[in-house]
């Protein structure tokens, strides 16, 4: 690892070297395996941020609380330290630039980190395809890569939708998302989208189910569930 | 040549737990699949089993329910590294739903409701290992979990469990299923930890 950097109190992310990397595509994840003195070892998944770039990969990870491993990448793991990493994997949940039709990203907290690669994939390879992005989060202070946002990409809306508390400006009252806000944020069905739906494993259960209630097609709406609230 | 991440201390399971390489035990009951959950009706509900000559055997749901059932309990592995031990099931073994079925295939490609498939040798659903279970914990199978019915075969990575199962075709070759083809390993066991292609 050869930098940090803090996103939001909860979230870093890790910029790391690979000897070798092979490339990847947008929305892939890479393992990380973590090994105890005695050789315990384990094992978790973490998406890709960044746009293809050489052998230079970044990661965001959100920190679990009473979690065993990311709390260890966010407040532990320092530059010069060393990880071990298998990638790219999954094939299924990616972008690609030769796609024509629009796209639809709905992000729910760090599931933003593989929809964030395809919007950077995007601009890096200079495809026009119109994205639209509705990114949930708690508030203002969970977001990630706020001044990249901010600063917009021309062809890609991003809607923000705060769950607990919104920044003082915005008129929608705080809340989880609804079909209303996928309608009317999202793309039409019959512009027949590719839809991205990543976040917590709840999240995504009600995003995808209210994509499909609203008329999209089924097999173009692809899931990556990052686990959480199954106890 | 493992590199030993400084300061890293983990959180083993108890003792007694024998979990496969790489995997890591979790109480909870994640969730995983490609796109969105289907919801199917038990009325509309059947399992078909086509033989490598096209001969085509069907159960709808009254008929599923009305075989002998088995309530096996089983530990599961997922290829997204949790495990969760001793998960209780209801459902109809696959010897029961395979007796009075003539073959000599030795490959199944199962599909399900949504467009989902997974490929197995035949021998790997047979004696005892395998089950279509609608009951979990008590319960009818819930949507997101596989329900009304999945395929359940514990031994192997649990993407081979193929949910909202429909239908198992009895093939002399191989087909790779969805994950098969998208870089997962062909057969997935986990003790081996056969994850990728090429593991
Ligand atoms: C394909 C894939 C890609 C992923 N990409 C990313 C990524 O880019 N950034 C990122 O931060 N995470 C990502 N995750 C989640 C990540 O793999 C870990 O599950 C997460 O960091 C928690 O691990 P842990 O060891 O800290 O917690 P654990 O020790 O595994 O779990 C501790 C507790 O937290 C709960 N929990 C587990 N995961 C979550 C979660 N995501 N949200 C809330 N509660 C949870 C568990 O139910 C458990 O009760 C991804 C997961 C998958 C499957």
């Amino acid at each position: 690892m050869t930098e940090r950097r803090a996103e939001s109190a909860t979230a870093v992310t890790l910029v790391l070297e690979v000897p070798e990397w092979p490339g990847h595509l947008a929305g892939q994840h890479v393992d990380i395996r973590l090994t105890a003195e005695d050789g315990y070892s384990t094992q978790r998944s973490y998406s890709i941020a960044s746009a293809p770039d050489g052998t230079r990969l970044e990661l965001t990870v959100q920190r679990v609380l009473g979690g065993e491993v990311s709390p260890y990448l966010v407040d532990e793991l320092m530059p010069g330290d060393q990880l071990e990493l298998r990638g790219p994997v999954g094939g299924w949940f990616v972008w690609q630039p030769e796609q024509q039709e629009p796209v639809l990203l709905v992000a729910g907290g760090s599931g933003l980190v593989p929809l964030m690669c395809m919007i950077r994939s995007r601009r890096a390879a200079g495809s026009r395809v119109p994205f639209r992005a509705l990114y949930s989060l708690r508030s203002p202070a969970e977001l990630l890569y706020g001044p990249e946002i901010r600063q917009g990409t021309p062809g890609v809306d991003v809607t923000h939708i705060y769950t607990r508390e919104g920044p003082q400006q915005s008129v929608r009252p705080p809340g989880r998302i609804t079909p209303d806000d996928l309608a009317r944020h999202g793309w039409p069905p019959d512009f027949a989208p590719t839809c991205y739906v990543c976040g917590p494993t709840a999240f995504v259960e009600k995003a995808a189910a209210y994509l499909v209630l609203l008329g999209h097609d089924p097999e173009r709406v692809r899931t990556e569930r990052f686990g959480g609230g199954e106890d | 040549m493992a590199i030993i991440s400084r300061g890293f201390h983990g959180r083993r399971p108890p003792a007694g737990r024998k979990l496969p390489p790489g995997q890591y035990e979790t109480t909870g009951f994640p969730v995983l699949s490609a796109g969105p959950t289907p919801w199917i009706s038990t009325d509309k509900w059947e399992l078909s089993v086509t033989t490598e000559t096209g001969r085509r055997h069907s159960w709808d749901w009254t008929a599923l329910t009305k075989l002998p059932s088995e309530t096996p309990t089983a530990d599961l592995h997922c290829v997204t590294k949790w495990s969760k031990f001793g998960t209780r099931w209801q459902g109809v073994s696959l010897d029961v739903l395979l007796a009075d079925v003539e073959t000599a295939a030795e490959y199944v490609l199962v599909s399900s409701y949504g467009g989902y498939t997974t490929n197995l040798p035949l021998e790997d659903l047979l004696d005892g290992k395998a089950w279509i279970a609608y009951g979990y914990d008590g319960r009818p199978l819930a949507p997101e979990h596989g329900g009304p019915a999945r395929l359940l075969v514990p031994h192997l990575y649990l993407w081979k469990s193929a949910k909202w199962v429909h239908g198992l075709e009895l093939r002399e070759n191989d087909t790779p299923g969805f994950w098969e083809s998208a870089g997962y390993h062909n057969y997935g066991d986990p003790w081996q930890e056969q994850r990728y292609r090429g593991d």
